[in-house]
This record gives C-alpha cells, structure tokens and sequence, in this order.
C-alpha cells in the first residue's frame, strides 16, 4: 500500500511540474463540497439556494483560482449527524474535496469539523447557529461565517426586554442550537433585567406543537421564546395562533427567524416579529442586484445563509487566489489577513477563534398594509455592530484562538 | 465440496475489496452485514419476529462510544463491553418477550425497544439529538493503528468473520437443530422434553449480543454513534434486509444488507435522493410478491433444480 501511495505520489508530483502554473494546487484542482439539508426542516432555508449560491460563487468567480478549475460537490445530510460525517470522510478521503461548505443543523457542524479536524480541511459553515463552534468546540480551520446564537441574543432577546417583555419561557429544540440559543438569550435577558420563568424541550424536528404551546400559555410569561428554527419555527407559531396565544396577550420571540419562515407565515400571520438577520435582500443596491440573479434561478429571494455560503465561499477562493495555493494552513491565515469585502459584508474580519464578525441587522415585519409585494418584508430597525453582535475575541472560550 | 470453494471466493473477494472500492463503505457493509445474520438467527432460525433490535444495536453503539471516549478503555474491549450489555439488555428484554409469539411478540419488543430509545434520547452520556462524536479509532492489539483506513477495514473483517462463524456454529449445532424444531412445531418440541423458554431465550441473548456487536464496530469505524441506530426505523431496517436476502439462510442477510446498504449509498448522491425510501419500499414490495424466500433462497432453489 505504502509503495503505491508513493508511486501515486510521484506520479501526481510529476504531474504538477508539468501542469506548472496550478503547482501548489492539490490534485490539480479546487473542490468545495456543500453539505445540506436538502429534503427535510431546513431545506427552505439553507437547501437547495445554497447549492445554487455555491455555483453562482464559483462562476462569478470564473471557474478557476490560481490556474486550477473549481469543482462543486453537493449532498443532503437530512440533518443526521452520522450521514452529515459519512459523506464529509468520503468526500475527504477519495474524493479530493477541499472544503466543507453550509453545514445546516449545529449537530451536522459538529461531526464535520471533528471529520476537518482529522483530515486538515477547511469547514465553511453558513447555516448552523450554535455559538460554541467558534467557542468550546472550535477547530483552528472553522469558519463560522453568517450569524449565531450570541448575535440573536443580543439583537432580538434584547430588544425584546426593552420593549417591556421582562418575562419569558422557552420552547426549545432539543439538540444542540437549541440548548445554545436558549442559554444565550437567557443571559441576555437577565442582563436587561427580565427574568426565565421556565423552559420545555421539543424533539427535533417536531410537526405538532399544541402540548408545548400549552404549557407555554400556562406559564403566564410575557414573552414565548422560540428557540428553534425553520419548519419547527412556522409550526410552532402556526400552533400559537390557533390557541390564541397572542391573543390572549402573550407575545412570540421567534429567535431565529429566516425570510423564507415569513414568506410561508404570510404577513398577516407574522407582522410585528422582532428578529435578527445577518443579510436582508433589499438593504442597498449591492444587495439589491446580487439578490435578483439568485432570484432569477430560485424563484425566491436568498436567507442570510443562502448569502453567507456564496460569501464564504467567495473568500475562501480570494484566500487561494493570493496565497497561490490551497494548503489548509496558508488558506485560512490569509482568510484572517484579508478583509470580508462583498456585497454581503463590508469590512468584515475572520477571527483566530473562527468567527467572521461582521454588522448584524435588528428587524420588524411589516404589516400587509405596510408591504409593496412579495419579499418585502422587513423594517430594519437598528443596525447591530459587529462587535456588539459577536463579543470581543476575549470573551470566545475556544482553546485554540 | 462446491461451498468451500464458494467461500474461499468470498474470503478473497473480500480481502482485496478495500484496494478497489471506498474502504469505511465495505466497513459498513459488513457491519450491517453482521447485524442482519445475527436478527436472521431469532427470526429465521428461532421464528421470532423481533421489532425491538435497534436498542441492542443502537444500545452497544453509544455504550462502546462511551467506554472508548471516557472511560479510555482500549478498542477491542470497548467493542466486548458494548455486546456485553447489549446481551444483558437482549437478557432483560428476551425473558419478557418470549413468554409470547407472533405478533404480540413483536409488539412487547418495539414497546420495549421504544423505552430503551427514550432512555437513550434523555441520558446525558449519549448527548442525546447530537449523538456522540469524537470517538478514537484506537489500535487493534496495541500495534495496528486503526485511523489507518485499511487497517480498519481488516480489523472489522476480523469481527465479523467471528460473528458470522458464531453464527453458523450455533445453527449447525444441536442447539441449532433444537431451535429450528420449536419453529417448526413447538408442542412438539416441548413434548419431546426440551425446555423451549430455555432454548429461545438463550438465541434471543445470542442474536442481542452479535447485533451489539455490530452496533459498537460501527461507532468505531465511523467515530460517532447517534439516535439513527436505536430508532426504530432501524428495527424495520433489518427486517428489510434480512427478508430480501432471504430468511433462514446463513449468507442472505448479509447479501440483503448489502444491497440494501449499496442503493443507499449510492442513491442518496444521485437525481434519485429524494426517492431512496421509495425506491426501497419498490423494491421490497416486488421481493414479498415474485421471489419470496428472498436473493439466496431463490438462487439456492434454482441451483437444487438446475444441478
């Protein structure tokens, strides 16, 4: 075995001296694997419009970095932890991929980056939430790059409290995101001077939330934190609506709160939710443009994460492009020498803990009144700096940073 | 003389199977492999219809994570810790179970199954919907290192060679023969002066212990252990498998397992993704109406008839 890894060796070395201008590149080219949730709770969201977001990364790019061609590779991991880890060590293993990219569902991001961990790969991850993976879980080579559960606390769970929502109780998706997300704004809250009167856990995914919903209304809390995401998010307050939660004079803090959860909520449903994005399509031209070629291909408008993964990816090909090679360790310390320029971030910075800090959005849904047409859907209330949003360097508990 | 000759092809095939196709593939081939032909021995050989083994096997699994990541203990005893306690489980749940047949066996094993599931969903050293990562590989005997894909794959071989030779010991055994007589005719059996209890609660704990051992290879290969292998989709899983190979046969499971486990694998990155339950059910659909003693049983009829 050892011999034939040499002879492929000298063969592939052979290869790069003669090729000559893609010589630092491995295997002769770049290829960048999107692991998603392509058929099951987040796929709104994260999906399909992230594959797409990938391949418009890579032709905007114009197909090649650094004299090698770029290739996309993509598969749905359902959310599964172990099919997420099995395709990742394929893909490492025999398949030359260079990067992990998306990444969906914080217990999905934690067995990839284990899998980066042990095969020196990049992890570009866009849609998981959970602050820890810049944190206690952190790898030297992931990049969190969207948004996370701090940035929500701080944007949504604040603002919340200050509008008088001193009380709250949390519906809770019971894995990971969840757990974080719950721990974060609850810190928040309490730092605002509000007060968690309790919480409840639901399986994740879960499709009937009336007994949770319930037990929300009895607790007699102010504010119904909804510390989940995507369909379990929109069924969650779908429930709420038909107990007359808010009716009854309860109010819902969706914490995490995609454009596509309000597209299928309608407005009338959703107007008045205080949320927190990282990437809203109508904020300026930039934004503007980029979202009507996604638009072109979708049919609906990007999430932040479907704009994150076209963000990340876009810097992680800037990164070859000046490192001249796609080593792991040369690639990410430029990444972190390299300002985040795009029409997704401006002056955004990768941190040695692996966070992209960059601003953050607070926003209102507008009542149908308020709404032009389709996707128009948020007031942006306050613009969150990125410091704010994320917490300085020091705070980060990853080990390695 | 001809089946010495079929399995020294096996064995060889099997030996250079990792130079030509994606080795923790064929690593989880054979572990589901080794989890089918240890249900086939309580279902096929015994006729007990267990809808409850995904607890043993998911129930090793986290139990070999466990021993592994925390406690440190080297590999291959990890491995034996968690086909021990998924025996002992198979012990508890087994002299529960067999008091009863057909279909109310079944259903006491899913109930029971289903608790062991919640169990494990709530305990905290499982890490409950993010499973279990992180697990070492570990070295076998203290030289091999199994990180190395190749070593791997040859140390899971070694496992299951062993359970399958188990297997097939107890099948041709008296035991064995015993065995397939209470599924023939009971009253019979027990008038002949066997104790029945006795002989199925020992191939229940048997087929336990083997699916665990299944269940704690595969955390090893794959490092992770995660509430996919004690739900009950697996249960149903395995019956699949087992059926579609054929039943009461020593190699069907294992060739059930590998179709089954291939169209996965390779349909789930194809244009047929979304379709992979679908494709399955088809396909088992047609198993059940056209060629019911399933792959190797029908192949073992054509052969008596053609030679």
């Amino acid at each position: 075995m050892s011999l034939l890894k040499k002879f492929a060796m000298g063969v592939s070395a052979s290869a790069m001296i003669a090729s000559g201008a893609a010589a630092e590149i491995s295997d002769g080219k770049v290829k960048i694997g999107v692991l998603t949730d392509l058929s099951s709770t987040y796929s709104d969201l994260a999906g399909n419009g992230a594959v797409v977001a990938a391949e418009m990364a890579i032709e905007d790019f114009g197909g090649s970095v650094a004299g090698a061609p770029i290739e996309l590779v993509s598969a749905d991991h359902q959310n599964k932890a172990d099919i997420a880890a099995n395709k990742a060590r394929q893909w490492g293993d025999s398949e030359q991929v260079d990067a992990f990219a998306e990444l969906v569902t914080t217990s999905v991001a934690l067995a990839v980056f284990e899998i980066a961990k042990q095969q020196n790969k990049i992890a570009l991850v866009s849609g998981a939430a959970s602050s820890p993976l810049t944190g206690s879980a952190c790898i030297p080579s992931g990049i969190h790059w969207t948004y996370n559960t701090r940035a929500l606390a701080v944007g949504t769970g604040a603002a919340v409290v200050k509008e008088g929502g001193d009380t709250w109780y949390f519906l809770t998706a019971d894995y990971a995101f969840g757990e974080s997300l719950e721990k974060d704004v609850t810190a928040v809250v309490e730092a605002e001077g509000g007060q968690v009167l309790g919480s409840i856990k639901h399986p994740f995914p879960a499709s009937d939330f009336s007994s949770f919903v319930l037990q929300a209304q009895a607790s007699g809390a102010k504010v119904v934190g909804l510390a989940n995401a995507g369909a379990d998010t929109v069924n969650a307050i779908k429930a709420a609506n038909e107990f007359g939660l808010v009716a009854a004079g309860q109010s819902i803090a969706a914490l995490l709160t995609f454009i596509t959860d309000i597209h299928a909520l309608g407005l009338e449903t959703a107007q008045g939710i205080m949320l927190t994005t990282g990437f809203y399509w109508d904020l300026n031209d930039e934004t503007r443009a980029w979202s009507a070629r996604f638009n072109e291909r979708t049919g609906r408008m990007p999430t932040m994460v479907q704009a994150g993964v076209y963000s990340s990816i876009t810097h992680y090909l800037k990164a070859i492009e000046a490192a001249g090679t796609d080593d792991t360790d040369a690639v990410v310390a430029k990444m972190r020498e390299m300002p985040v320029e795009d029409f997704f971030a401006h002056g955004g910075v990768v941190r040695t803990d692996g966070r992209m800090v960059h601003e953050m959005y607070l926003a209102r849904v507008k009542s149908p009144a308020d709404s032009t047409g389709p996707w128009d859907y948020y007031d942006i209330v306050r613009t969150i700096p990125g410091e704010e949003a994320y917490g300085p360097l020091s705070e980060s508990d990853c080990p390695t940073k | 003389m001809n089946r010495y000759i079929g399995y020294l092809l096996v064995l060889a095939l099997l030996l250079v199977a990792p130079f030509l196709v994606y080795p923790v593939f064929l690593m989880k081939l054979l572990c589901f492999a080794l989890f089918a032909c240890a249900f086939n021995l309580i279902l096929g050989y015994g006729g007990l219809l267990s809808f409850g083994h995904a607890a043993f096997f998911g129930g090793a699994a986290f139990i070999t994570g466990h021993a592994i990541k925390v406690w440190g203990l080297p590999t291959e005893l990890g491995l034996l810790v968690g086909a021990g306690s998924a025996a002992v489980l198979g012990l508890a749940i087994g002299l529960l179970a067999i008091r009863r047949q057909g279909i109310y066996f079944a259903m006491i094993t899913l109930a029971l199954a289903q608790m062991a599931y919640f169990l494990f969903v709530s305990a905290d050293f499982t890490g409950g919907e993010n499973g279990l990562q992180g697990v070492p590989r570990g070295t076998a005997l203290g030289i091999f290192d199994l990180q190395d894909n190749i070593n791997m794959y040859y140390f899971v071989l070694a496992v299951f060679l062993i359970g399958y030779a188990i297997i097939a010991r107890t099948v041709n055994s008296p035991f064995g023969q015993v065995l397939s007589a209470i599924r023939d005719n009971e009253p019979r059996a027990t008038s002949l002066g066997y104790d029945v209890d006795r002989h199925k609660l020992l191939a229940f704990v048997l087929s336990a212990g083997l699916a665990g051992l299944a269940g704690a290879t595969k955390t090893v290969v794959f490092q992770l252990a995660s509430l996919t292998d004690v739900h009950w989709h697996m249960s149903g899983e395995v019956v699949l498998m087992t059926l579609l190979g054929g039943l009461g046969t020593l190699a069907g499971p294992a060739v059930g397992a590998a179709v089954i486990v291939t169209l996965q694998n390779y349909l789930a990155s194809g244009a047929l993704s979304a379709w992979v339950p679908v494709v399955l059910g088809t396909i088992f659909v047609i198993c059940v109406l056209a060629f019911r003693r399933g792959v190797v049983g029908e192949l073992r009829v054509l052969l008596r008839k053609t030679f």
